[in-house]
């Protein structure tokens, strides 16, 4: 192995900004006024087809995944283990038929998918996957992302709409409460880190998670404000991506399928293609926030690539997703929406207070301890009092006017 | 508290996803069509035809009586019977059917047929990957080919064959006890006839 | 005024009289987003980061949202039996074209107090939180008393329904 295991070492270093050397040496060969969009275009390429091809991964890997949690073993036919699955999964999409319901509206129809692939691709441009490694390093990076997902929530509502089917319009209506309402907690909860690091620029905040004490590293979910702000995070993409248990939306026991019940063949290949990567956009954004983007777990760690922690830490939260989907059942829609604000947004507001605190009480213990007291109590108490089931009193009944 | 259901809900899942690797019990696929289940001693798919011996004409238990045929609920059996007969095993002139056709594809598998037939000569068989793809004879076994040997009938149902066998074989000792006691008499019959009768009318 | 400039106030416009012109309520509902994003474009292209991407997140994110949720929970999709134009139209011309006179007339008188465009400044989202706690936080606390009372009307008028004795 290598004699000095630091990051300083030139062959590590090289490793590490391989992509970017990579990215150098090919534009080199065109002139100087061409070379930066050439840049652009060829990390734009390189999402294009890094992105889809984890997708592909992720695919068979949750439905192993799944089987294993489900006492079975997934799809063992296709190549070796099954990989190869997405391959035949790809070409059944897009040699099936498509079809367009007769009243449907033909223009909304067809651009929905496409509107949804498009702005979940653009979040992509700015979460830093690497050292010197973001696509596009904007100021307010953070808000050009949050920018994006709410341009998602539009392309859900057009698909349910244009369809000219209720299970369709009912499918999207509960789809967007659902996402307008965790869109509130997801913002609140990345204000948290914002206010610590002082950007909207997600390298810099990647840059000031990247520092230890000894051989910890400075992660914002090793504080107890950033641990809360994590757990409400990863509650808010879960709904957000309408992952289980909040799928009601495409629950396909209640709704068909919801908003995507009239799309088949490729379109429903571009729909299933965006929820997987506004997964991967989602859990992108939470590892930079909290959990240092690409910087390494232990200081000794750091000679391994930049890219390999970053793709290492979405690819973990990936699997935690996977395992949260075998795990709970599916939410009901009120369910779902009382949680979202009787307890989620109530909490994240108090964790955005307990950051103040944090800032501004200065370095030492105290911060920690009264800081976690805090959240404890008041997670503890706001679950015995919020979630409290109903009770159920004389019925009385409600007429349409 | 709020979310330890969640927690214990996460590791039973976990305890699953890992254990499959190690435990059968935690992965119960059986990977078809590399791997069988073995099926149960007393499954049944559809009826065959039980012969003794080596050949499946001479040694076929079934005498076309015709009971199976008109017990059957859907009335997937078709029996013709011989013109001459054939000896069974115990001995006995039998006629023996000419014609035997079960329709599979009607057949309902409830096993009247081997309750009522008084012969052990129709039992149920274990097979199930009998897809065909022509669907109009495929389904229609003859006599040929639903004989079965008796060996293969111990194999597939080993208590059950070794009942029957105990039945036909107690049943032939039988016969045969009654047919040596019959022939003793008969010979004890002779033997007295032979015997000089007192002279009754003086014949030489 | 560049070509950027040209194409993004062309989409802009095309979005606009899409709203006005198009017979489905729900695509009007839809160009109305365009021309959203149209102003969005603009502000990026002015290098107002904030700006821009707030009114993408707010506007396209949450007023056509709502825009469209209204539309749906109230009227439905079908067409009114009048047809969708006024009959007064040409009044309405002569006082919108009044109200874009007097706003462009204000535009313009100030452009002379304003500096050239190349000595603008690029204002970080860092300068806008300044001014915004500094400066402005007067009229910031009275946008937040005013949100809070429409907060408040809004779950007392949703409130009401359900109270009413039977």
């Amino acid at each position: 192995m290598i004699a000095t295991l630091g990051a300083t070492n030139p062959f590590f270093v090289n490793l590490d900004q391989i992509f970017v050397l990579l990215r150098n040496w090919l534009v080199g060969f065109l002139p100087v006024v061409l070379r930066p969009a050439a840049g652009v275009l060829l990390g734009v390429v390189a999402i294009v087809c890094v992105f889809p091809g984890l997708f592909a991964l992720t695919t068979v890997f949750e439905r192993k995944g799944l089987g294993r949690i489900q006492n079975r073993i997934g799809p063992n036919r296709v190549g070796p283990y099954g990989l190869l699955q997405p391959v035949a999964d790809g070409i059944k999409s897009l040699t099936k038929e498509d079809i367009v319901p007769l009243r449907a509206n033909a223009v909304v129809h067809f651009l929905a998918p496409l509107v949804l692939v498009v702005t979940v691709f653009m979040g992509f441009a700015v979460l830093p996957m690497g050292r010197n490694m973001v696509l596009v390093d904007m100021d307010a990076g953070l808000l050009f992302f949050f920018a994006m997902g709410a341009a998602t929530e539009l392309s859900v509502f057009m698909a349910g709409w244009s369809s000219r089917n209720k299970y369709s319009l009912l499918g999207a209506m509960r789809a967007v409460a659902q996402m307008i309402s965790y869109e509130v907690v997801l913002l609140l909860s990345s204000v948290a880190v914002v206010m610590i690091t002082g950007s909207l620029s997600l390298p810099k905040i990647v840059a000031a998670q990247n520092q230890y004490t000894g051989v910890f590293p400075h992660w914002y979910i090793f504080t107890p404000w950033g641990l809360a702000g994590f757990l409400m995070y990863a509650i808010a993409a879960t709904a957000e991506t309408n992952r289980s248990p909040f799928d009601l939306p495409e629950g396909e026991s209640e709704l068909v399928a919801g908003y995507h019940t009239e799309y088949s063949g490729f379109k429903f290949a571009l729909f299933f293609l965006g929820e997987y990567l506004a997964m991967f956009s989602i859990s992108g954004l939470g590892t930079t926030l909290f959990l240092g983007g690409w910087s390494a777990p232990f200081s000794f760690l750091s000679w391994v690539p930049s890219w390999f922690w970053f793709f290492g830490k979405v690819m973990l939260s990936i699997f935690v997703f996977i395992w949260m989907r075998g795990t709970l059942p599916r939410l009901r829609q009120d369910q779902l929406m009382n949680f979202a604000w009787k307890f989620v947004l109530p909490f994240t507001l108090l964790n955005l207070l307990v950051t103040a605190l944090w800032r501004f009480m200065g370095e030492g213990w105290q911060r920690w301890v009264v800081c976690s007291v805090i959240l404890i109590a008041a997670y503890v108490v706001m679950g015995r009092v919020e979630m409290r089931s109903e009770h159920f009193g004389r019925r009385s009944y409600r007429y349409a006017e | 508290m709020l979310g330890d259901g969640i927690l214990k809900g996460m590791a039973e899942t976990a305890r699953n996803f890992f254990g499959s690797y190690v435990s059968k019990e935690r992965l119960t696929t059986v990977e078809y069509p590399e791997h069988r289940i073995p099926t149960a001693e007393n499954a049944r798919v559809f009826p065959f035809l039980v012969y003794d011996g080596a050949n499946w004409e001479a040694g076929m238990r079934c005498v076309a009586c015709q009971i199976c045929e008109k017990e059957c609920p859907p009335k997937c059996i078709y029996i013709e019977k011989s013109a001459d007969k054939k000896p069974d095993h115990l001995g006995k002139q039998q006629f023996y059917p000419a014609r035997f056709d079960i329709d599979v594809s009607v057949c309902m598998s409830c096993q009247i047929c081997v309750e009522v037939c008084p012969f052990e000569a129709i039992k149920m068989d274990t097979q199930f990957e009998l897809a065909t793809e022509d669907r109009f004879g495929g389904l229609l076994y003859d006599r040929k080919e639903l004989s079965r040997s008796n060996e293969y009938y111990h194999s597939i149902h080993p208590t059950e064959a070794g009942e029957v066998d105990a039945r036909l074989t107690e049943e032939k000792a039988k016969v045969e006890a009654k047919a040596k006691a019959a022939a003793e008499a008969a010979a004890a019959k002779a033997a007295a006839a032979a015997n000089p009768p007192t002279p009754a009318g003086g014949e030489s | 005024m560049n070509a950027v400039f040209y194409i993004l106030a062309a989409l802009t416009l095309a979005g606009g009289l899409a709203t006005v012109l198009l017979k489905q309520l729900v695509h009007c509902a839809l160009a109305v987003t365009v021309a959203f994003a149209g102003l969005a474009l603009l502000f990026l292209q002015l290098d107002a980061q904030f700006a821009g991407f707030a009114q993408i997140l707010v506007y396209i994110g949450a007023v056509a949202i709502l825009i469209v949720f209204a539309i749906l929970l109230t009227r439905g999709s079908d067409l009114p039996k009048d047809g969708v134009f006024s009959k007064t139209w040409f009044l309405g011309l002569v006082i919108a074209a009044g109200v874009f006179a007097v706003l462009g007339w204000a535009v313009l008188a100030s452009v002379s107090a304003v500096p050239q465009q190349n000595a603008v400044p690029s204002v970080t989202v860092h300068d806008i939180g300044i001014a915004l706690v500094g400066r402005y936080v007067l009229p910031l606390e009275i946008v937040a008393l005013l949100l809070t009372a429409a907060t408040i009307g809004a779950v007392i008028v949703a409130m009401h329904e359900k109270e009413r004795p039977r």
